[in-house]
């Protein structure tokens, strides 16, 4: 035990790439206020959007690092044990990102600028049957309180898982005490749960992203989203995990909790495409017109590239190339697929946003991949910090030892 | 099938099965099979066992049924007998998805189900040699095929020496035969054949 590399220590190198991204991203983000953010209201929404759907979607992604835990936690499962520190460093972004989500969303609800929410028009809600009808769900008050409290939650409850975990380093647990450390976080994790599907499971997606098309309403949608976050999350743990082997740390963690992570990531891309039809086919077969309207623009003008691309990115990809158990079990492969999972998911993101502020063009260019990097570099810099600032190894966890041995 | 020389060494507890393993396999001894009454977990590894390939065959059922599902359904609905369902084009691929997942996955679950059964020589009214009826209980039952130059005696005494409760050796059919166990004898009432 004595041996084991549990403390670590971020490399000069790191830094300097996450200064350099999150550098590059100011850039493109002062750049794209001088071209974009003064012009008229749909430059300016579009501006706005592009930083929007960035935010939501890597808060989101940070956000399903906790659900792994939790869900693990809940299940009573020891194989993540000798990882688990870093999903919980991931999580720790929570708050910094939900805070820009925050500032963000708010300053869209209360700029005054109509263009992504046409629901807060209310002149046009006024003489909308449809919209009159929503306005117990999409209104200013409603949107700002349960915005306040979702991203509030996950942060407090997720904070009071990592600080359970905390007492998994300070020293051994006999029987008695080891048995009321699971339940508390038995506990605690279901608190994060249930909150979890009160937000990210149904309503957080409904009123940040669906709410664009405030005529169009798919049930399913929420956890369409909850799957791209999940996987793309999974993706994310999977990066840091191979990293930190790469650098010689986590040398509890092997192949096997690899290949565990890869399944994740496997079976969530089906998961994935099973709600991605399922809302596709069943607009596709009624054809209602205000239930088409959503994928009028998507599969049949401008995003249809994009629209398709995603498909072959986020099911056909996974599919073929993670099914083979060798493949789960590569580094180098499942590096590249958690790259690509990760890209194609935040692709579905962009055209879920942007494909209903900017239906003509595909806005797709310089600002978003300068934005992205921006929140890359961030992500970067606070796991890193994160992971430093705590064992890598909960070396008193009761379950430890099952994750040592752990056999696929 | 003809029939074989194996000695059996029976073992009741995985902590002296594993190194016994070990030494019988470093002594270049091929060892048939092991028998437990539960998997398991890493005895393929040390056994050094190849990667079964029954998912590979899995895959190929499954396309199988991808393809038998998709040219089926395009020939039917629009070539043999189109007809008009709701105004929707008569190559209507997303109606066709759900019916093409469904035969891909019976394809590949029933073919892999009788593969399974084939590669474990499972069927109904067929026969397999059981070595020692409480490896269906609560022993661990190696067994290790014999060559014309095996010492028998002397591969009983190793056997005892890395653990073994039980050791004996007998006479059998190493495959699987038509036959009944209701109809023929019981395997608990087989007695061991001296060789």
């Amino acid at each position: 035990m004595a041996s084991i590399k549990e403390q670590f220590e971020i490399p000069s190198k790191l830094k300097t790439w996450a200064y350099c991204l999150i550098g590059f991203g100011l850039i493109a983000l002062i750049a794209g206020f001088i071209t974009k953010g003064r012009g008229t209201e749909e430059e300016q929404a579009i501006f706005i959007g592009t930083i929007m759907y960035n935010t939501i979607f890597w808060t989101l992604i940070c956000n399903a690092s906790m659900f792994f835990i939790c869900v693990t936690t809940l299940a009573w499962g020891g194989w993540q044990q000798a990882i688990r520190r870093v999903p919980e460093a991931i999580s720790t972004l929570v708050p910094v990102f939900g805070s820009i989500t925050f500032v963000v969303l708010m300053y869209v609800v209360l700029s005054g600028n109509h263009h992504i929410y046409e629901w807060l028009d209310t002149k046009k809600v006024g003489g909308d049957e449809i919209l009159k009808g929503k306005t117990g769900f999409l209104n200013v008050k409603f949107f700002i309180i349960w915005t306040t409290l979702a991203i509030g939650f996950w942060t407090i409850l997720g904070w009071r898982m990592r600080t359970l975990s905390s007492e998994a380093d300070q020293a051994p647990m006999d029987n008695t005490t080891g048995a009321s450390f699971i339940w508390r976080n038995t506990v605690r994790a279901s608190l994060f749960i249930v909150w979890f599907a009160l937000t990210v499971g149904s309503t957080v997606p409904w009123l940040w992203i669906m709410s664009i098309d405030a005529h169009w309403y798919s049930t399913m949608f929420s956890w369409y989203n909850f799957a791209s976050t999940f996987v793309s999350g999974m993706s994310l743990i999977a990066l840091w995990i191979v990293y930190l082997k790469n650098k010689g740390y986590l040398e509890y963690a092997n192949q096997e909790h690899l290949h565990d992570i890869g399944k994740f990531m496997f079976a969530f891309s089906i998961f994935w495409t099973y709600l991605w039809f399922s809302q596709y086919m069943l607009i596709w077969y009624s054809n209602q017109p205000e239930e088409t309207i959503y994928f009028k623009h998507r599969v049949q003008g401008p995003y249809k590239g994009i629209f398709f691309l995603n498909l072959i990115i986020n099911f056909i990809c996974p599919l073929l190339i993670l099914m083979k158990r060798s493949a789960k079990r590569n580094y180098t492969l499942l590096t590249f697929m958690a790259v690509l999972i990760i890209f194609g998911h935040w692709i579905d993101y962009y055209q879920e946003v942007m494909g209903s502020i900017s239906k003509e063009h595909v806005t797709l260019g310089w600002l978003d991949f300068g934005v992205l990097s921006f929140f890359v570099g961030l992500m970067i810099l606070f796991v890193a910090r994160a992971l430093a600032s705590k064992p890598l190894v909960p070396k008193y966890h009761p379950f430890l030892k099952e994750s040592i041995i752990h056999h696929t | 099938m003809a029939k074989k020389k194996f000695v059996v060494g029976c073992f009741d507890d995985e902590e002296i099965l594993f190194p016994a393993v070990k030494k019988v396999r470093t002594a270049g001894y091929k060892i048939q099979d092991v028998y437990t009454p539960f998997p398991v977990h890493g005895l393929d590894h040390a056994l050094g066992m190849r990667e079964t390939s029954l998912h590979t065959a899995g895959f190929i059922y499954g396309i199988t049924g991808t393809t038998t599902a998709l040219s089926g359904i395009s020939w039917i609905l629009t070539a043999d007998w189109p007809l008009n369902i709701g105004g929707k084009p008569h190559f209507a691929l997303p109606a066709w998805i759900p019916i093409t997942f469904e035969l891909t996955v019976l394809f590949a679950a029933v073919g892999m189900v009788l593969t399974f059964c084939y590669l474990c020589q499972l069927a109904p009214f067929i026969k397999k040699h059981h070595f020692h009826p409480r490896a269906t209980d609560d022993l661990f039952v190696m067994v290790i095929e014999c060559t014309d130059k095996t010492n028998t005696g002397d591969l009983e005494a190793f056997l005892k020496g890395a653990g073994a409760v039980e050791v004996n050796t007998q006479v059998a059919e190493a495959g699987w035969w038509l036959g009944r166990y209701d109809k023929n004898e019981m395997p608990f009432e087989t007695k061991t054949v001296a060789a």
